[in-house]
Order: C-alpha cells, then sequence, then structure tokens
C-alpha cells in the first residue's frame, strides 16, 4: 500500500472507457468546428471504471487526517470532529433545506442560525454575530470592512493605517492590503507581548485599527490587552480579534469585555467543525452595538411573534457569500456547543492549555522555549538541540516525525522566532498518545546528536521521500505536462 | 555558527549590507540573513529610477521557509539592480556579498542608524546564534 501512486495520466492506455455506449441508431451530427475543443482532448487519459475508483481510493487512503492519527499542529487546532456533528449535519430537514425555501418553509434551519448567533454573542461577549463568512481569513476582511463602513459613516476618512503585531497570522496584514488600508507593523516585547511603546508610537489620528491574537501565535496570552485597547481606542482606532485562539479562552475571558470591538470565530478550529480539505470552514463575525448596524448580512432575527426570519442590518456592508453561510458547518458548531454547555466548553480550553503546557515542560530542556512563560494552547519550541550538528534544522525533525507516522507540527513560524516549531495538542488528545507523541520527540533528539543521518534521509517511510521544496518552488509545474515532466526526471 | 561579516562593510539591523563604491551604494542581505532565510526561490526588486526611503520595503525576498520585506538602509535613486537575480536566485545564497547584490543606489543622505563589521557581529550574536 505505501508504495507511489502514479498519475493518473502515467496510468492511461489508448482506447480504454469505462461506459459503453449503445450502437449509433440516429444519423450522425457534428458539432460546428467552432464549439469543437483543439487542444488537450488526444492527452485525455483513458482508463476503465475499476481503475479510476481504484486510483481515486487509494489516494484518498493516503490522506493524513484526525480520524487516522494525532496532529499537533500549531495555531490551526486540529481536534477532534466529534461523530455526533455529522449525524446531526445528515439529518434530512437540515441536508436536504433549499436555501430559496420560503423561510416559513424553514423555520427549523433558521432558528438554529438564530441560536448559534446568539450563542457564539455569549461566549464571546459581544450582541451582534453575522454568521455569513466562509472562513477565518473572510471574516477578518469583512471586520476591517466594516471598520471602514464605520469610520467613514461619522465622516471620519482619514483613517488609513491598520496596526499588526510581527507576531500576527500573515492573514491580517493581507487582509487590511485588500481593503486597501496600509499595514503598520507594531513590535513584540521580551515577553512576547505588544511593545506598548512602539504601540504608543504608532497610533494617530490614522488609525482605523489594530488586528490582535490573543493568545498570540506564540501561544502567549497578552498580558496588557486592556491596556492595548485603551491606547487604541483613545485615538478613535477600533480593535480586531483575530479568533484563530479562542480554543484557550472558552468560559475564561471575554474578547467583548476585554475591549475588542469585532472577532471572527473559526467554527471549523474552536468549534470542531472539520478543518482544511474537510471543511469547508466558517468564518462567523461578532462585533459591539456600536459597530452591529454594519455586520453583513442577512442574518437571522426574531419576530415577536416568535418566528424566525433573515434581515439585513441597517447599515450592512452587504453579502459576504451566497444565501446563509456554511449552513453544514452552521449545524455541526451548534451540536459542539448543546452538546458540551457552558461547564463543558470551559473545560476544554482548561484541557487544551494543560495538555499544551504538558508536552512544553516535557520538550524544553531538549527543544528550547522560544519565551520561557507558561503557554496557553499550544507552545513555540526551537528545533536548536544542544549537541546536534547545525546542519540539522527544524525541517528535518518535522520530516523525521512522519517516519514515526505523526503529521508534523507548524514549523518555521511565528516567523519572529527562529528555527521555530510550534505545537498545538489541543484537549481532544489523551495522555497515552502525548506520551508516546512526547517520547518520540524526544528520541528524534537524541537521533539528531547519534545518527543525524536519519534525520537528513527523512521520511524514509513515506510513500513520496523528501521533495525538493526549493526547486518546486524555482521552477513550478503547474499542470500535467508530459514533455515537462519527462525533462524533470531525466535529470 | 559564526556569519561572514566583511570588515569594510556598514550593516542594518533588518540584516541588509551597504557598500561604498564611488558616489554610489551597492546594497544585498547579509550572510546572516540568507543563512536565516535558507534557499532563496525568488525575489522582486524596484525597477531603476525608483526612489527608496529608509526603513521602508524596497522588495521581497521568498525563500522556502518565508517571505521577507527588504528593508532600504538608505535613501535614494536606484541606479541598477542585479536582473540576473530574476532567472536565478541562488547566488544571493552563495555569494551574497557579491554575485548576490540586490540593488545600487545614488543617496540622497537620509539612512538609517547603521552597524559596523564588529556591533553587526554582536547582534546576530544576540539573536541566539
Amino acid at each position: 500500500m505505501n508504495t507511489y501512486e502514479p498519475h493518473i495520466y502515467e496510468l492511461s492506455t489508448p482506447g480504454k472507457h469505462g461506459a459503453s455506449l449503445p450502437m449509433l441508431d440516429v444519423p450522425e451530427s457534428t458539432l460546428p468546428a467552432d464549439l469543437l475543443r483543439q487542444d488537450g482532448l488526444a492527452d485525455f487519459p483513458e482508463l476503465t471504471e475499476p481503475e479510476v475508483v481504484r486510483h481515486y481510493t487509494r489516494i484518498s487512503q493516503r490522506n493524513y487526517s484526525v480520524d487516522t492519527g494525532y496532529y499537533p499542529l500549531g495555531s490551526c487546532t486540529m481536534k477532534w470532529n466529534p461523530k455526533l456533528n455529522e449525524e446531526a449535519a445528515r439529518m434530512a430537514g437540515f441536508a436536504a433545506a433549499h436555501p430559496l425555501q420560503d423561510a416559513a418553509d424553514a423555520q427549523g434551519a433558521l432558528q438554529l442560525i438564530y441560536e448559534l448567533q446568539e450563542y457564539l454573542g455569549e461566549i464571546a461577549g459581544f450582541p451582534a454575530v453575522s454568521l455569513q463568512p466562509a472562513a477565518g481569513a473572510h471574516g477578518e476582511f469583512a471586520g476591517i470592512l466594516v471598520f471602514r463602513a464605520y469610520h467613514l459613516d461619522r465622516g471620519d476618512h482619514d483613517r488609513v493605517e491598520v496596526l499588526v503585531p510581527t507576531s500576527a497570522h500573515g492573514t491580517n496584514p493581507a487582509t487590511a492590503a485588500m481593503t486597501g488600508l496600509k499595514v503598520v507593523e507594531v513590535k513584540g516585547d521580551a515577553r512576547g507581548n505588544v511593545d506598548l511603546d512602539d504601540l504608543r508610537a504608532k497610533v494617530s489620528p490614522r488609525t482605523a485599527g489594530m488586528m490582535l491574537t490573543n493568545p498570540n501565535t506564540l501561544g502567549l496570552f497578552d498580558e496588557q490587552i486592556v491596556e492595548i485597547c485603551e491606547i487604541v481606542h483613545s485615538v478613535g482606532g477600533l480593535m480586531y480579534g483575530d479568533g484563530a485562539n479562542f480554543n484557550a479562552i472558552l468560559g475564561i475571558a471575554k474578547p467583548g469585555e476585554l475591549g475588542f470591538d469585532f472577532m471572527h470565530y473559526n467554527l471549523h478550529k474552536t468549534f470542531s467543525t472539520p478543518h482544511g480539505g474537510g471543511g469547508p470552514g466558517s468564518g462567523a463575525v461578532g462585533c459591539s452595538a456600536a459597530l452591529a448596524p454594519f455586520l453583513p448580512g442577512p442574518v437571522v432575527v426574531k419576530n415577536a411573534d416568535g418566528s424566525y426570519a433573515l434581515a439585513n442590518p441597517e447599515k450592512a456592508i452587504g453579502r459576504m457569500k451566497a444565501f446563509h453561510g456554511n449552513f453544514g458547518m452552521l449545524v455541526r458548531a451548534w451540536t459542539y456547543i448543546r452538546t458540551l454547555g457552558a461547564a463543558g466548553l470551559r473545560e476544554v480550553s482548561e484541557m487544551a492549555v494543560l495538555n499544551a503546557n504538558y508536552v512544553r515542560v516535557k520538550l524544553k530542556d531538549v527543544y528550547p522555549q522560544a519565551i520561557d512563560r507558561i503557554c496557553m494552547h499550544e507552545s513555540v519550541l526551537k528545533g536548536q538541540i544542544a549537541g546536534a550538528p547545525k546542519d540539522v534544522r527544524t525541517l528535518d525533525i518535522a520530516k523525521r516525525l512522519i517516519d514515526y507516522g505523526f503529521h508534523p507540527p507548524t514549523i518555521y513560524f511565528p516567523l519572529i522566532v527562529s528555527e521555530a516549531l510550534m505545537i498545538e495538542p489541543t484537549e481532544t488528545e489523551s495522555k497515552q498518545t502525548l506520551d508516546v507523541f512526547i517520547d518520540t520527540m524526544l528520541q528524534i533528539a537524541r537521533e539528531a546528536v547519534e545518527t543525524p543521518e536519519l534525520l537528513h534521509a527523512a521520511p524514509t517511510t513515506a510513500p513520496v521521500r523528501r521533495v525538493d521544496e526549493v526547486r518546486a518552488a524555482r521552477q513550478p509545474i503547474l499542470r500535467y505536462d508530459r514533455e515537462a515532466i519527462a525533462r524533470v526526471r531525466s535529470e | 555558527m559564526s556569519y561572514n561579516v566583511p570588515a569594510e562593510l556598514r550593516y542594518s539591523k533588518s540584516d541588509e549590507w551597504v557598500r561604498v563604491e564611488g558616489d554610489e551604494l551597492v546594497i544585498g542581505i547579509t550572510d546572516f540573513a540568507q543563512d536565516q532565510l535558507g534557499d532563496i526561490v525568488y525575489i522582486e526588486l524596484p525597477k531603476v529610477g525608483a526612489l527608496i526611503t529608509p526603513g521602508e520595503s524596497f522588495g521581497v525576498i521568498e525563500s522556502v521557509k518565508a517571505s521577507s520585506d527588504l528593508y532600504a538602509p538608505v535613501g535614494g535613486e536606484v541606479v541598477a539592480v542585479n536582473g540576473d537575480l530574476e532567472a536565478s536566485q541562488e547566488p544571493i545564497n552563495r555569494d551574497p556579498y557579491g554575485e548576490g547584490w540586490l540593488i545600487r543606489v545614488r543617496p540622497s543622505g537620509a539612512e538609517e542608524e547603521l552597524l559596523d563589521a564588529a556591533a553587526y557581529t554582536a547582534f546576530c550574536e544576540e539573536r541566539g546564534h
């Protein structure tokens, strides 16, 4: 099973086909020449039905997922996706509902959306929520558009700068740039918090707002969060909360009470809906009463008679997505919240933080910590092992983990830490699983000193060995090209 | 690990070097910077005639690990760009102070706080290397 799977073009044999059509029993007719495809068809792969099905089934079985193994990918919260969520999402009333149905015929679905808006608002401390955005970055884009709309609505035309800490996810500066605003970087201090002096120097009447993830990408809770919000608010700026790391503070701290004006929730992280290729995601957004009129719509409102209806906020920035967000994900997140309840959600965060610190403390004497502090739901270590040759890098450690059957953690992020190794165990892993991972990391550290060639050669047990990432980036082949592939193989 | 830090150059805290050649200045990234980035796979440089401002981005450099801004150590007008790097970025890793130079500038006088070789070496060591 664990062998290289050829490309479907390489499996092709001219003349094979997957369907047997009946003999032609009507006069043959040809399409006008200008409608006929001129290229590409000659190269179309030709296979039988079982060959096609087996090819794609084999590829699907090579996929690494939370259903097949431990996945400590920092900043991504690859937690378990409870199977109960899937049961709920597959109920015919939800799965077969049509988005163009009359509201009167979809009251159950609308009730679920309304209740999820209410729950998310309560959990993060915001009076208004929209479930429109389809992913975290989409929620960020909604947020900065709302900031702009809010400032412009007040006749405040000069706010063109968005402050972003150097530890931020890349999507934060990208979002600011997408909305046509200017990114201003704010430094971190020695404890991994935002540097308040640098922040004070950079806020001005040009500040539209600040985008902040708390806990940040170092897995550290910014201890000065209240002061940060005060500084930004003092010049008329708004605080954007990136909810990527919300898993660490459920039931413990409410961003709306800390001073944030707007936040996106990653339902596909914190609220256990499938993530990555198993998505789609959902980047629901919540905000203060002052920003509520600008939220993307439609949102669901409850009428005086107890029925539910779709409505657009008064000054809505518009739609972010067709229909009502990724509805199947909303069903899963609703199910997750109702299954756990308030006490259960708090326990989620407590266990996530406990697990992260357990791994951190067990590994930090071998893999140095970026900043020596108790962490939240993830920790950032360095792949700089004492006594190992200097050419053993974090990349080699990550590749060696594949040999031991683990998905590697996030590496080389955040960018402010050299040789970063960012581990997020999540609350859903047992102590036994964490112990096996820890033992493996310690084993790899010993190998790095004694037999570094094992790390350089890794992965050796995967179907594809170490790929040439440099060459792939310098000479990308982005579509199937028989000649280009033959040329690469012959070199 | 020790890095090559030529004594005759001056350095920025964002890891660019500056070499005086007559009335002009040549700018590149340091050996420390290329080692931290790893194999460079893409670079975006300004056009000849562009004006650069001290402390502000004048281009982008990308390795398999990360994409980073290039920060201008001095202000001035770009008079030449190392066009060879468009096709192959390998010289930046192999010879960062020679063939891997990035741009040549006619300085306007404005510059960032620049370090001499000894101070820059100390600055690299401070960052854990």
